[in-house]
This record gives C-alpha cells, structure tokens and sequence, in this order.
C-alpha cells in the first residue's frame, strides 16, 4: 500500500551550511518523482531526512496524514536505495533480499519458507533468477544495484527514496536499467522518490520532476512544464543540456495521462 | 607491511623499480638474514636448547615445581579475565569512536592510546599510588578488607590496562573505513539496534578482532614491568611466569628459568601461528573488499 508524502518547509543545516532552506514537495501516492539538480544542492540531504536518517532543523515530513516524526525507522516502511548500494558485502544475495524480513520482531516474522519464496520472487522480479547464492562482490554494477532494489522492496516498503540509483553504472546499462524501473513501477505503483542528476534520466522516466539548487526547490512539474515554461534563469540554464528535439518527442510520450497500477 | 604489498601489480610492473646489480642484491639480503637470525633466530633457539640442556627429564621436573605451576595457572588466569574483557570493551569504544560524532571523541581516542605511549613500569606505579596501603583509596581499602596491591586482583588491572589499545587500536581504523552505510541499510530495513550490531557490524569486523584478541592475549602472557611494579613477588601467590622467570634467573637456576621460558615462548609462538593464519585469511577478505569499489 503506497501513501503520499508530503514535505512542508524542511531546513536542515550542516554546522553554519544551509543544505535544504525551506523545502516543500508532494509525493502523491504511486506517483515517481524525480529529484534533479547540480551537486550539492541537497538532494542526498532532502531523501535521507524524509527517510528518518537525517534529523531536520525545522519543517516537517508527512507520510500521509501522519507526522514522521512519530513513526520509528521501522514504522516508516521506506525502502531506501543508496548511492554506493550499501549491500550487506559478508551475506549472499539471498540473505541481503532476506534481512528486511528476518529483522522484524518474531511475532510478525515470516516462517523461513515464506521467507525463501518471497525473495526468489523478489530475485525473479529484479531479474536476477540463479544469483541468489553468490556474494554482492561476485555481481556486477548493474546487477548489485538491483540486489539493492529487491532488498528494499522485501520489506514491502509504503515508499521507495532511490539515490541517484545509476549513478555509477556504464550509459548502456542505465538505459536498460531506466526502462526496467519504469516497468516495475508501472507494476508495483510505489510512491517514488528519485534523485539524479541526469536530465535525460528525470525526463524520461518520471511522472513529475523537482528541480532543487541550493537547498531550494526552484520548479516543479512535468518534463513538458518545466521544458515549455523554466521558472528561473537557473532552470533555463541548467535544462539546456538536453537536446530539446528529442525532450519534446519525450515528453509527450511521458505526460500523457499515465495509469498507476496500486496493490 | 605484508597486507600493502598485497595491492602493488607487481606481476604487470612494465620494468623494474630498482636497478641494482645483482651483487648488491644478494650482499643486502645476505645482511638483512643475517641479522635476522643473529636478533631473532638465535634467542629463540637458544631458550629452547638452554631448557633441555640437562635433558627432557629435567624439564619436565621443573614443570612440576610448585611453584612453577601456580605461576602458570595465575598469568592463565589473568589472560583469561583481561582478554575478554578487553575484547569487549574495546569493540564497544571502537564502535563508539568510529561509528559517531560526539563531542570528546578525540579524548578518548587519545587515552586509548595512552598505554602504548606510556612506560608500563608507570601504569603500575599509578595503581600503587591509587590502591596501595599508602595510596588514595589504600585506608578505605583495608578498612573493607580488600587487597589490590601485592594480590591477584592488582596484577589483571595492570594487564588490563597495558593491554587495552590492542584490539580498539585494530578494530578502529578498519571501523572508520567501513563507514555506516551498511548500518543505515539495516536500520531502514526495520532492524533495532541490536540486529544491525550482530548481524551487520560484528560480522564486517571479526577478523580485525579475531587479531587484536591475539596480539591482546600474547601481550597479557608476557607483560613483565607494570605487572612487576604491584605484584609484591610473592612465591607461588603473585607470580606470574614472566617474574617467576626473572626470580629463578636471579637465583642463578638457570635450567629452570629456561624451562619456564620456553613455556611461555611457546605460547607466544602458538599464538604468532594463529596470527599468520588469521592474517592469511584476512588479507584475503581485504583483497576482495578492494576489488569492490
Ligand atoms: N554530513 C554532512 N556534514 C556537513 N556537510 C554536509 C553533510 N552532508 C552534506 N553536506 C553538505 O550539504 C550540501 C548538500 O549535500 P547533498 O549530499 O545533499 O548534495 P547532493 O545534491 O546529493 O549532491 P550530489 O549530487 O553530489 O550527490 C553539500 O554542500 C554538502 O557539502
Ligand atoms: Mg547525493
């Protein structure tokens, strides 16, 4: 079950360094949004304080209508993607996909045979059949990244925060990857949140795009929105990169209207 | 050190580094094994062939000696309290030092350091003043009944405290290393804190302290000067077998000092065994890490 999150006026400085100044976003439920900007603007810092691991100054993350800061890690259900995988380097593939489930308190802990079907489907879902007994050292960029994904999937996760979730893997591989993303997303509905800091990426694979620069939220919208309209000379500047003939084909193709599977 | 020369390529090395002649190879690695076996080699063989000079029969009879026998049993008993107990606290104040930011961090990195820095000679003077019949705590000590000084209990702080860096000192840098990021996977994924210390970082760890415990262990077998300062040298109650050594050479027993050196020489070579084992799988883990990034 997806909810929607909302981020009202979040600040959260580092010592004397402001790295979010007033962030507002909404996340609706199943929605994908895209969270884009130049290095250092705080995209890491706004996903790690609506996923609970950064403590913000003033503002405040709703996951639906409740107040995260009432929720423990736990209750917040988010399944959190990091940059540089975080997998478990000493557990198999198996056991990583595992750790969500074999971590719950033993009223609600699945049996070991719920356990084993619920990751290999997880591994078959990601695409992964076969790996499960392999260590993330003995995977591939592209294929520990997925690991990442099925392991915070296990826990059934209300919302998913990818960090920048390509961003080390090859320009092939992250076409492939995009693609699949965008499928299981269509299939699954979470409500997603993702940062990166590739134009093309945010473009074509999400719903709505947030543009951060400087710990500010500088436009939200759809690719067509923010292609048609940049709000700031900043925005104007920074989308340029694309190559506009092919945005435009794009974003026709990924505003209209798009159907959000929920479970 | 031998887990850094793991990583130079040098099979792919397109020449060689050095360029010199082969005579000046061989007269370098001639000193450098001579010298080996004159500082390193020679002692060790020495204990042993001074232990059986009057043969196995007497070795053994000295083994027998009372008082032999307790020095054995005490520097077994107290490896066995300061081991573990130093394996414990110092993974908790590693976990503490590498894993958070708090104010007088530093410090306590600083004080762990401490008894490396200090003459252990010194830490033991500094129990005598704190303990001993004339120091801060000694009235209220003997108004309790409670001995430190001269007695078992003084010898394990002394080793305790000489003994501390060693595992905090190998779990620390390797700790830092490793950053949170696996910590914080765990904890998004629901797990309390407890889980994420025994499944993700005790595990991630456990060679590092697997070493540590050793070099701990070898350590609180031999440590002579602090333990020398608040044992008082009393036969058969608080020695242990460094000063039971010491006290049969100064009596001029000889073969007897030798037999007890040879035990505990022993010892310390299982232990160096058990090191190189570890290092060997370690080094190995280490090499599979680096191929990660
Ligand atoms: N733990 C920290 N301590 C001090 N400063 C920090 C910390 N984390 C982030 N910052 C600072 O906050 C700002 C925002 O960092 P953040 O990691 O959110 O950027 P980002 O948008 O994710 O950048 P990138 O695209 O390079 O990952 C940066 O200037 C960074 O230096
Ligand atoms: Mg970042």
């Amino acid at each position: 079950m997806s909810v929607p999150v909302r981020v009202r006026n979040l600040e959260k400085n580092f010592g004397r360094y402001p790295a979010l100044r007033g962030v507002s976003l909404n996340v609706e439920a199943g929605e994908l949004v895209a969270l884009l900007g130049p290095s250092g603007s705080g995209k890491t810092t706004l996903l790690r304080a609506i996923a609970g691991l950064e403590q913000p100054d003033a503002g405040q993350v709703l996951f639906g209508d409740i107040d995260a800061n009432s929720l423990s890690l736990r209750e917040r259900r988010i399944g959190f993607v990091f940059q540089q995988y975080a997998l478990f380097k000493h557990m198999k593939v198996f056991d990583n996909i595992a750790f969500g489930l074999r971590a719950r308190p033993r009223a609600s802990r699945p049996s070991e045979a719920a356990i084993k079907a619920k990751v290999l489907e997880l591994l078959h879902l990601v695409q992964l059949d076969g790996l499960e007994a392999r260590y993330p050292a003995q995977l591939s960029g592209g294929q520990r990244q997925r690991v990442a994904l099925a392991r915070a999937l296990a826990i059934e996760p209300r919302v998913l925060l990818l960090d920048e979730p390509f961003g080390a893997l090859d320009a092939r591989v992250r076409k492939d990857l995009r693609k699949w993303l965008r499928e299981l997303h269509q299939r699954t509905g979470h409500t997603t949140l993702f940062v990166t800091h590739d134009q093309d990426e945010a473009f074509e694979l999400a719903n709505r795009i947030a543009i951060l620069d400087h710990g500010r939220i500088e436009q939200v919208g759809t690719a067509a929105e923010i292609l048609d309209r940049p709000a700031t000379p900043f925005i104007d500047s920074f989308i340029e990169g694309i190559a506009r003939r092919n945005a435009d084909q794009q974003s026709r193709e990924w505003t209209k209207p798009h159907v959000v599977v929920s479970r | 050190m031998a887990m850094s020369d793991r990583f130079l390529p040098l099979a792919h090395a397109p020449e060689r580094a050095t360029s010199e002649t082969a005579f000046t190879k061989v007269v370098l690695i001639g000193i450098a094994v001579l010298f080996l076996v004159a500082i390193l080699f020679l002692p060790l063989v020495t204990v042993f062939v001074e232990a059986l000079r009057k043969g196995w029969g007497t070795l053994f009879e000295n083994f027998g000696d009372p008082d032999t026998l307790s020095a054995i049993r005490l520097t077994l008993l107290v490896a066995a309290i300061a081991v573990p107990f130093n394996a414990v606290v110092g993974l908790a104040a590693s976990w503490c030092i590498a894993k958070f930011e708090f104010k007088g961090r530093n410090l306590l990195l600083t004080l762990i350091d401490l008894p490396f820095s200090i003459s252990p000679v010194i830490s033991g003077l500094v129990y005598v003043l704190l303990f001993g019949a004339q120091g801060w705590l000694g009235p209220w000590l003997s108004a309790h009944d409670i001995q430190i000084i001269f007695a078992v209990p003084g010898i394990v702080l002394a080793t305790v405290l000489v003994t501390f860096p060693f595992v905090a000192r190998e779990l620390i840098p390797l700790m830092q290393s490793q950053g949170t990021s696996e910590e914080e996977a765990a904890l998004m994924l629901g797990a309390s804190g407890w889980h994420t210390f025994f499944k993700v970082t005790l595990p991630n760890v456990k060679w590092a302290l697997l070493y540590g415990v050793l070099l701990c262990n070898a350590r609180a077998m031999g440590e002579f000067g602090a333990v020398s300062v608040v044992s008082g040298h009393i036969r058969g109650l608080t020695n242990t077998m460094p000063l039971h050594i010491e006290i049969l050479y100064n009596e001029y027993n000889f073969v007897g000092a030798f037999a007890v050196a040879s035990l505990l020489t022993g010892l310390a070579l299982i232990t160096l065994l058990a090191k190189t084992l570890l290092e060997w799988r370690f080094a190995g883990e280490l090499a599979a890490k680096a191929h990660r990034h």
